[in-house]
This record gives C-alpha cells, sequence and structure tokens, in this order.
C-alpha cells in the first residue's frame, strides 16, 4: 500500500502567506473613502487611455486633416470645443492622456528601479560592520544629497535641451532627476529591516550580499516601495506637464502638458477657454487620484498614519 | 471627608468595534496623607481612573459616576474651576518622563509654568526661587535648571517630575508607574524621595503599578485592580503576603521572595491573557484564569465582600468563609508547594 | 515629493542630532557645514562644466549655433572659452572664469551673461520673496489649525484645497488667472512688469509695480501654501499624541496654550526645515510663472535661453539656481542648530 502525500513546494508557503497578506490588505484599503475614490479615478484614465482608439477617432489629431472651425467653442461633434487648429479638444484629450500616463510610469519607473537599488545597497552595506560597506553607504548618499540639492526644474532643462526633444529623453529626464527621493526612503526602510534577526541568520547561513538584499531585503521595502512609486508618479506626470509647457517635449505626441503649451503659444485669452481648462483638470484629477492612493497605501501600512 | 473619592467610576471608550468599558463601578477613597497602592497588569483600567481625576481623558471616553475632590465633583465642574484644581488640587506624575516633558523647553521652565498659571502675581523671581527651593527637595542640583530635558538621565527627568507635581502644593498626588521605565538602584532612590515628600507635606498619595512589592513597600492601603474592576483592598502588607483573591495572590506570588523556597517550587505567572475589554467574561472576569474556580463563577456576579479587618475582596470564596459553608475551606497559607492548589480540608 | 522631503528632513535632525551626540562644538559643526555647501557647490561647477563644455559633441559649433558673430568675435570666444585646448586647462580656465564672474557672453543679447543675470536678479527676487513670506505666513496659521482641529469642518475645507492646489500645474493656474482677471474682466495687466512708459514716477511708479506683481505672487503664493498648510497640518498632528501635552493640560493650561506654548514650537522645527529646504525650489519654480505673465525674472530670461537655445545663459542661470538651492539648504541646516536644542551643543 503506498500513501502518497501532496509534497508542499517550497515557494507554496511564501506565496500562501503573501496572497492572504493582500487580501488583507485589501480589506482594509477598501475601508478609506478617498482611496477608493482616487483608485476609481484612476481606473478610469487607465481604461479611458487604452480605449482612446475607440473612443476618438486619430485622424482627429492630425492637424492637416482637421475639419472643424478653429477656436470654436463647444458644439456637439465637438464636446469640448476645439484648438486653434480646428481639431477637438476632447480627441486631443483622450489621446493625450496615453502619453501622459506613458510618460509618467515609464519615468516613474526608471526613477524607482534607480532608488530602490541604490536605497537598497546603501542600506545593507550600511550596516555591515566594516569600512568598505561603510564607506559605500557614505558615497552614495552624497551623490544622492547631491542630487537632491540640484533644482529640478534648471536640470531638466538643461538635460532635456542639451539631449534634444523627444519622448525618450523626457522620461530619462525626468527619471534621473526623480529618484533621490525614493532612495532615501528605502534607504531608511532597508536601514530597519537589516536589524531584524532573520538577516543576520541568513548571514549566518553563509547568504551572500545578493541573496540577503534580493530575497530578504527587497520583499520587505516593497509595500513602502509600492506607496513611494505611486506618489512618485504624481510628481512625474507634473513634471512632464511643466517639461512640456516650457517647450522641451515632443510636440509632435501630443500630452496633456504639449496641449496646455499649444494653448498658452496661441495667446491666452484667445479662443476656446476650454482648451486651456480641459487638460488642466485632468492633470489635477489624475495626480490627486495618485496622491490619494499613494497615501491610502502608506496610511494601510502604518497605522500611524491612519489617523491623518 | 476624604480626599479623594470615587463613586461607581465608569469609562467606556467609543471605539470603532463598539464600546469598550475600561473602568467599571469603581468605589475608591483617599483621606489626606493617605498613601494608596492602585495594582494591576496593562489594560486593567488603572490609568484611566488616573486621567479621569483630573478629567483628562480624550473626548472618546463617556466618563459616569462622580469624582469627588475635597467633597468638588471633577466631572460636573465647570472648565475654570477644573482649571484652577488641575495641578493645584491635584497633580499627576506621568509614567515615562521621557516623552511626558517638553523637549524644546528648559525645565525650569516648564516647572515655574503650572506656577505662574495659579498664582499669577508671582514674580519671575520668586518663581525662580521657588524651582530652586523644588530642585533642592528632589536632590537635583540647582545648576540643572537650565537645561533641556534631553541632557538628563532617566532618573533625572523622573525626578523633575516629581518636583513639577509639588510645584502647587497639591494636596493629592497621583504617581502612574512612577518607576517602571527606571533601573532597579534608580527605582528605590526615586520610591524613597516620593515617600519622604509624601509624608513631610502631608500629601495624599495614590500610586500606580504592575509591581506589588513596590506598592506594598510605600503604601499604607493597597487595591488590586482586574478588568475593570477593584478585585481587592486592604492594608498594603496584608493584601500583599495574605491575598484573599486568587488574582491578587497570583500577582503577588509573581515576584520571587528570595530565601522562600516556595517560590523556588511553586509555579508562577498565570495561564492565559488579560481579558480583551471589549469581551469581558460573564460572572467573574477572573475565572477562566482562575485555578480554583467553581460554576458560580462564571454566572454570579461579584461584588465587593468583607474579608477582614477594614478588607474587601470580589471572590466567593470570601463569601463561603465568612458564611461557613464547609464545601471548600480556604487554606493559603498550607498551599502544597509542587502544585499551588488549595488543600480541601 | 513631498514625503521624500519631509522624510530627509526627519533624517537631518536625526541625523544632526547624531552627530552632535558626538561632542563636536557648534563652531565646529558650524565650519563643517559650510565646507559641505561649497564643496557640493563646487560639484555643480564641475558639472555644468561637464555638460556645457565637454558633453557637447562640438564645443565650437555648439557655442556659436545660432548667433551672429563676427570673425573677431569668434576668436575671442574660441579664446576665452580655451576651445581645442586640453581638458585639465579648459576646466582650470574654466574654474578662475567663474569665480571672477565671468560666465559667458550671452548668445541672444551679445552681453556678458553676467549682466543678463544681473538684470534679472531684482525681479525674481521681488516676486518670489514676496510670495514666500506670504505663503508661509498663511500656509502655516491654516496648517495649525487645520491640524489642531483635525476633522472640523475647516480642516476638511481646507485640506481639499490645498490638495487641489498641490495637484495643479502653478502655471496653469496662472493661465486661469490670465483669463478671468486680464482678459474677460481687465482689473489686472496681462502681464510684465511696469506698464509701458514706466507707469509714472515715485509712488506711482510703485503702485504700478505692485498692479502688475499682483497676480503671479497669487500664484506663486497659492501653489506654495498649500504645501506648507499641508506640511504644519502633518507635523502638528504628529505631535498631537505626545505625552507632553497631556502634561501641559494636567497643570491646567487652557487648550490654546497648550497648542501655542507646546505643540506648535515642536512642529514648526520639521516644518521649518521643509519650508526652507523648499525655498531653493520655490525659485525654480517661478519660471514657469514668470513666463506665463512675462515677469522679466531670471526665469523668464531662462525660458527664453532654452528657446533660443542661449547655452551661456542657460548656464549661468543653473549655476545661480543651484547656488540659491545650496545657500537656503545651508540656512535650513542653520536655523535648526539655532531653534532645535536637541541639535544644539553649545
Amino acid at each position: 500500500m503506498t500513501v502518497t502525500t501532496e509534497a508542499i513546494r517550497p515557494g507554496q508557503i511564501a506565496w500562501d502567506r503573501r496572497r492572504r497578506a493582500l487580501a488583507a490588505f485589501w480589506r482594509q484599503y477598501r475601508k478609506d473613502r478617498s482611496g477608493m475614490i482616487g483608485l476609481a479615478i484612476l481606473v478610469l484614465m487607465i481604461l479611458v487611455a487604452l480605449a482612446a482608439p475607440l473612443l476618438a477617432n486619430s485622424r482627429g489629431l492630425d492637424p492637416a486633416l482637421a475639419t472643424y472651425p478653429a477656436n470654436a467653442g463647444p458644439a456637439l461633434r465637438y464636446p469640448l470645443g476645439t484648438d486653434s487648429d480646428g481639431r477637438s479638444v476632447l480627441t486631443e484629450l483622450i489621446w493625450g492622456s496615453r502619453i501622459s500616463l506613458l510618460i509618467g510610469f515609464a519615468a516613474t519607473f526608471l526613477s524607482m528601479v534607480i532608488g530602490a537599488i541604490i536605497g537598497i545597497v546603501a542600506g545593507h552595506f550600511g550596516t555591515l560592520r566594516n569600512w568598505l560597506g561603510r564607506q559605500t553607504d557614505n558615497v552614495l548618499m552624497r551623490i544622492t544629497d547631491w542630487f537632491l540639492v540640484i533644482p529640478f526644474l534648471p536640470l531638466a532643462i538643461v538635460l532635456a535641451r542639451t539631449l534634444g526633444p523627444s519622448l525618450h529623453v523626457i522620461i530619462f529626464v525626468i527619471g534621473i532627476t526623480s529618484w533621490p527621493g525614493t532612495a532615501r526612503i528605502i534607504r531608511a526602510q532597508a536601514l530597519a529591516v537589516e536589524t531584524r534577526p532573520y538577516l543576520e541568520r541568513s548571514r549566518a547561513l553563509g547568504a551572500g550580499h545578493w541573496h540577503q538584499m534580493s530575497k530578504h531585503v527587497l520583499p520587505n521595502v516593497m509595500p513602502l516601495l509600492l506607496a513611494n512609486t505611486i506618489l512618485t508618479v504624481a510628481g512625474t506626470i507634473l513634471s512632464e506637464t511643466t517639461l512640456s509647457f516650457l517647450g522641451l517635449g515632443d510636440p509632435t505626441r501630443a500630452s496633456w502638458g504639449e496641449m496646455l503649451n499649444a494653448a498658452f503659444n496661441s495667446g491666452v485669452g484667445t479662443g476656446n477657454a476650454l482648451w486651456l481648462i480641459a487638460p488642466g483638470v485632468a492633470i489635477i484629477l489624475v495626480v490627486m487620484a495618485f496622491t490619494l492612493v499613494g497615501h491610502t497605501i502608506e496610511a494601510v501600512l502604518n497605522p500611524k498614519l491612519r489617523e491623518r | 471627608m476624604p480626599l479623594l473619592e470615587l463613586r461607581e467610576l465608569t469609562v467606556t471608550y467609543k471605539t470603532e468595534g463598539g464600546p469598550v468599558p475600561a473602568v467599571r463601578g469603581v468605589n475608591l477613597n483617599v483621606d489626606t496623607g493617605q498613601t494608596l497602592g492602585l495594582a494591576g497588569e496593562s489594560g486593567c483600567g488603572k490609568s484611566t481612573i488616573a486621567a479621569s481625576v483630573l478629567r483628562l481623558l480624550p473626548t472618546s471616553a463617556k466618563v459616569t459616576g462622580q469624582i469627588l475632590v475635597n467633597g468638588e465633583d471633577v466631572l460636573t465642574m465647570s472648565w475654570g474651576k477644573l482649571r484652577a484644581v488641575r495641578w493645584a488640587g491635584a497633580s499627576i506624575i506621568f509614567q515615562g518622563a521621557m516623552h511626558s516633558l517638553n523637549p524644546v523647553q528648559r525645565i525650569s521652565k516648564q516647572i515655574a509654568e503650572p506656577i505662574l498659571l495659579h498664582s499669577p502675581d508671582t514674580t519671575p523671581t520668586q518663581a525662580s526661587k521657588r524651582v530652586d527651593e523644588l530642585l533642592r527637595q528632589v536632590g537635583l542640583p540647582v545648576s540643572r535648571a537650565d537645561s533641556y530635558p534631553h541632557e538628563l538621565s532617566g532618573g533625572q527627568k523622573q525626578r523633575v517630575m516629581i518636583a513639577m507635581a509639588l510645584a502647587c502644593r497639591p494636596n493629592l498626588i497621583i504617581a502612574d508607574e512612577p518607576t517602571t521605565a527606571l533601573d532597579v538602584m534608580i527605582q528605590a532612590q526615586v520610591l524613597n524621595l516620593i515617600s519622604a515628600l509624601v509624608r513631610d507635606h502631608g500629601i495624599g498619595l495614590i500610586m500606580i503599578s504592575h509591581d506589588l512589592s513596590v506598592l506594598a513597600d510605600t503604601c499604607e492601603r493597597l487595591a488590586v485592580m482586574y478588568a475593570g474592576k477593584i478585585v481587592e483592598e486592604g492594608p498594603a502588607h496584608q493584601v500583599f503576603t495574605d491575598a484573599k483573591h486568587p488574582y491578587a495572590e497570583a500577582l503577588a506570588w509573581a515576584f520571587p521572595v528570595i530565601g522562600d523556597p516556595r517560590t523556588r517550587l511553586s509555579p508562577r505567572g498565570l495561564p492565559g491573557d488579560p481579558p480583551d475589554p471589549a469581551q469581558i467574561p460573564s460572572g467573574c472576569s477572573f475565572h477562566p484564569r482562575c485555578a480554583v474556580a467553581e460554576d458560580q463563577c462564571s454566572i454570579r456576579d461579584m461584588e465587593l465582600w468583607p474579608a477582614g479587618e477594614r478588607r474587601l475582596a470580589a471572590c466567593v470564596r470570601v463569601l463561603e468563609a465568612a458564611e461557613g459553608e464547609s464545601v471548600t475551606l480556604i487554606v493559603p497559607n498550607e498551599k502544597s508547594p509542587a502544585t499551588g492548589e488549595a488543600a480541601v480540608g | 515629493m513631498l514625503d521624500g522631503a519631509l522624510a530627509a528632513a526627519q533624517e537631518l535632525r536625526g541625523e544632526e542630532a547624531g552627530a552632535a551626540k558626538v561632542g563636536t562644538g557648534l563652531a565646529r559643526s558650524l565650519g563643517v557645514k559650510v565646507f559641505s555647501a561649497l564643496v557640493t557647490l563646487f560639484f555643480v561647477i564641475v558639472f555644468n562644466f561637464f555638460l556645457f563644455r565637454v558633453l557637447p559633441a562640438d564645443p565650437a559649433r555648439n557655442l556659436v549655433r545660432g548667433s551672429t558673430l563676427t570673425a573677431s568675435q569668434m576668436a575671442v570666444i574660441n579664446k576665452t572659452f580655451g576651445v581645442g585646448l586640453p581638458l585639465p586647462r579648459q576646466f582650470w580656465n574654466y574654474l578662475v572664469q567663474t569665480f571672477q564672474g565671468h560666465l559667458g557672453i550671452s548668445f541672444e543679447f551679445h552681453i556678458p551673461v553676467a549682466s543678463v543675470i544681473g538684470a534679472a536678479l531684482w525681479p525674481t527676487i521681488l516676486l518670489v520673496g514676496s510670495s514666500t513670506v506670504l505663503s508661509t505666513i498663511i500656509g502655516v496659521w491654516i496648517g495649525i489649525r487645520s491640524g489642531w482641529d483635525r476633522g472640523s469642518a475647516f480642516d476638511r475645507t481646507s485640506t481639499a484645497i490645498c490638495n487641489t492646489l498641490y495637484a495643479m500645474p502653478d502655471f496653469w493656474l496662472g493661465m486661469v488667472l490670465l483669463i478671468v482677471f486680464a482678459s474677460k474682466w481687465a482689473i489686472f495687466p496681462a502681464g510684465g512688469m511696469h506698464s509701458f512708459g514706466g507707469g509714472g514716477s515715485g509712488f506711482a511708479s510703485v503702485g504700478d509695480l505692485l498692479w502688475h506683481l499682483t497676480l503671479p505672487a497669487i500664484v506663486l503664493t497659492l501653489v506654495y501654501l498649500a504645501e506648507y498648510s499641508l506640511v504644519m497640518r502633518s507635523s502638528l498632528i504628529d505631535e498631537l499624541g505626545s505625552d507632553y501635552l497631556l502634561t501641559a493640560r494636567a497643570k491646567g493650561l487652557r487648550d490654546t496654550m497648550v497648542r501655542r506654548r507646546h505643540a506648535v514650537p515642536n512642529a514648526l522645527l520639521p516644518s521649518i526645515t521643509l519650508i526652507m529646504l523648499n525655498l531653493g525650489f520655490v525659485i525654480s519654480g517661478a519660471i514657469t510663472t514668470e513666463t506665463v505673465f512675462s515677469w522679466p525674472g531670471l526665469g523668464l530670461a531662462s525660458y527664453s535661453a532654452l528657446n533660443y537655445p542661449d547655452y551661456p545663459v542657460l548656464e549661468g542661470a543653473f549655476l545661480l539656481f543651484s547656488a540659491a538651492v545650496i545657500a537656503a539648504n545651508l540656512i535650513a541646516d542653520l536655523l535648526l542648530t539655532v531653534f532645535d536644542p536637541r541639535v544644539r551643543q553649545a
């Protein structure tokens, strides 16, 4: 007679625990009204961005094909009016969401990767009791501080101007100017994690630096990283808007910032006010949504913050 | 007239999960010059009582009953009268002096603050002299008067709290775990200081602690709390050495007596945890953890019954002993050392 | 952004306290801070050099692009900028020139960059200075009131408004105000710093200046007020749970006195740090507002330099902006040392 027992895969326990933690997290998150509103707006925006081809004909973006009267007020075929080229503002708004969100996510991803790596490495090596470790931490933090000191906009302007206007440049520029904040926060969290006993145990068992950082430190800074990332997206979207407004963006890809740039250049106050108002409102909504969601995640993770 | 009288004091906190009773019908008296110790585990309500005496509880706390300080009910006083009573009538030595002092103000200013507040015509010189006097009384060098809290050690900070508590010459001092965060040696110093000051100035003192031995040494009377109620009260030494309520007994036994063989051999500590205030057991709230619980303990509501001269205990065994029932006789001193169970006689 | 800076400010405090405990004297720690600021400035200069002189593939062409200079002017530029010399030599020349204030010649205006910047400095200081003062005072007051009466109608309203303002691009707010107040209802001018013809003399001139200053100052004030108030509110709420406030209440102090004497001074410390740290960015944030309102400050100069492109002016402006932020950080550090006894080591 053979008795077969189902072997538990090594990762199974960890995954079950993570799934339970996620469920508990969601339950707590749901209780926060502002967090849910933010999430709803976010989901809506992302859906609109993804469904752009269905919602508005992309041909409406081409100024050569624009047939509507320029600077017109709202009408049935262009509910938000038209711009100075005769394109429907609503069409531009819908398609612009793609660019704005794309840049926001991409730049944040870049910033998050850099910030997390630097933060974890600095935090991990900083707690080692040797000179090399402390110096690594020191040097990394000096670099971080230096980046923090440099004012964002002038640096972004200088970089973008030197490197030329394109989508990739914008993403790159915003990404490498936004990581210091993340790095500092992640480093602080990594330091806290490093003092936990299981790190010491894993070291005693012979775990190398890579293993410690990727299998122990990283999962434990993940939640904080997530909250920080979402909050950073809010900032990156605003940054992209500013850079586009100043003319550093890619004029062929109409993000919301580009719309504002065009509106500004064609003369504020002349023509369709909605051309100016609509992208601004969209930006406000998206940034607020990300901020609300980010703060709610923070509050769920850190009960001390919940009172706010 | 007693200095402090608590009559059926009940404090219930409003929480997300519903009302949580922290204090359930407590009656206590303290006379002028008398020292009362209030003992119990964390969460039993002792700190809540301390805060309630000066109406310092958060607005989410619903308080009923009466708190009479010198005959006047604190709970129905006007705000102006209350602010006058605060510190000048009764003061509190808070636990955790680490955080109970303003980190960015010099201690001389903090000690002088209540003086200037309650006696507005005090000149700065007079206040300064009084501060120096107080510092001397608590054994701190006067040169430290201009220090900031972070420049002082734990014991020194606690002395500052004591000096501050004495500043307006109150009739009543409530010391909430004054020595919990301190080293044992410093603990002894601070306790001696408190006892001496209380004796010299004829102040009434309520000392709150989870350490029964400390209270037995410092106070005349002792009251033990469990789950928001007083379960035993009496002369401190008696309650400590000869507790009538099983919880009080366990609490007393939790602190080893060096040299006493029974301590080494008998099991200490209680199984289980203190009850969640939101779900207090029926009848005697201690019955789930009680080694000598009977059937009636889970049904019958407990009251403080007389258990000797000036003694009260909320345990049915006291009643049975008094009524002379012979079903179970309690002879606490003849515990079997190995099991700690009462011998049945 | 906000939270990163707040964490950085708190970490700064923590590290400072740690450093102070090691026993460094006050003068010594000040000296260290100033030295550290100078080192940072040096690195900015190095970065500037790298970006403007080394990075472009053909520095000579880059320096000349879009400009109409005579051959002799070109020769002067080549000599000044050491085009063709070995790199270390170039860098040394660059260093010396920067310290002497020779920041190059503007492509667009053909005058020294230092002159361009010098002329643009005062309007920016005026705009940024007035906005910072106003936004700090109002923002801190709102933050204290909201934080203390957390959950009240005032709190909920002000927090909602501040969150909205914080999410708003500042130039957009500027444009909206322009449309409403300068276009639809012509109450305020549509831009610039003075009316044509100077706007009169004496008081009339000052009045004209203020009239032009109003809208841009309102925009900057609103945008920064949002952040300051949210920071102050957070800071105060953090203090609210503190034990020493219970002690203060137990002493018989009125609620307002507890707040004023105990809670606020403690809550102000991280806020001051954050506000000062933010000051540097206020200056560069003014770039967009000056652009919208055609306010002839350093921001507008940067914008036109950006579009021309006038690299020397950009270079000079970047240097100045960075120096301003470094200086602001230094002041924040010093203020904290002065006001927080835990950091101070007398």
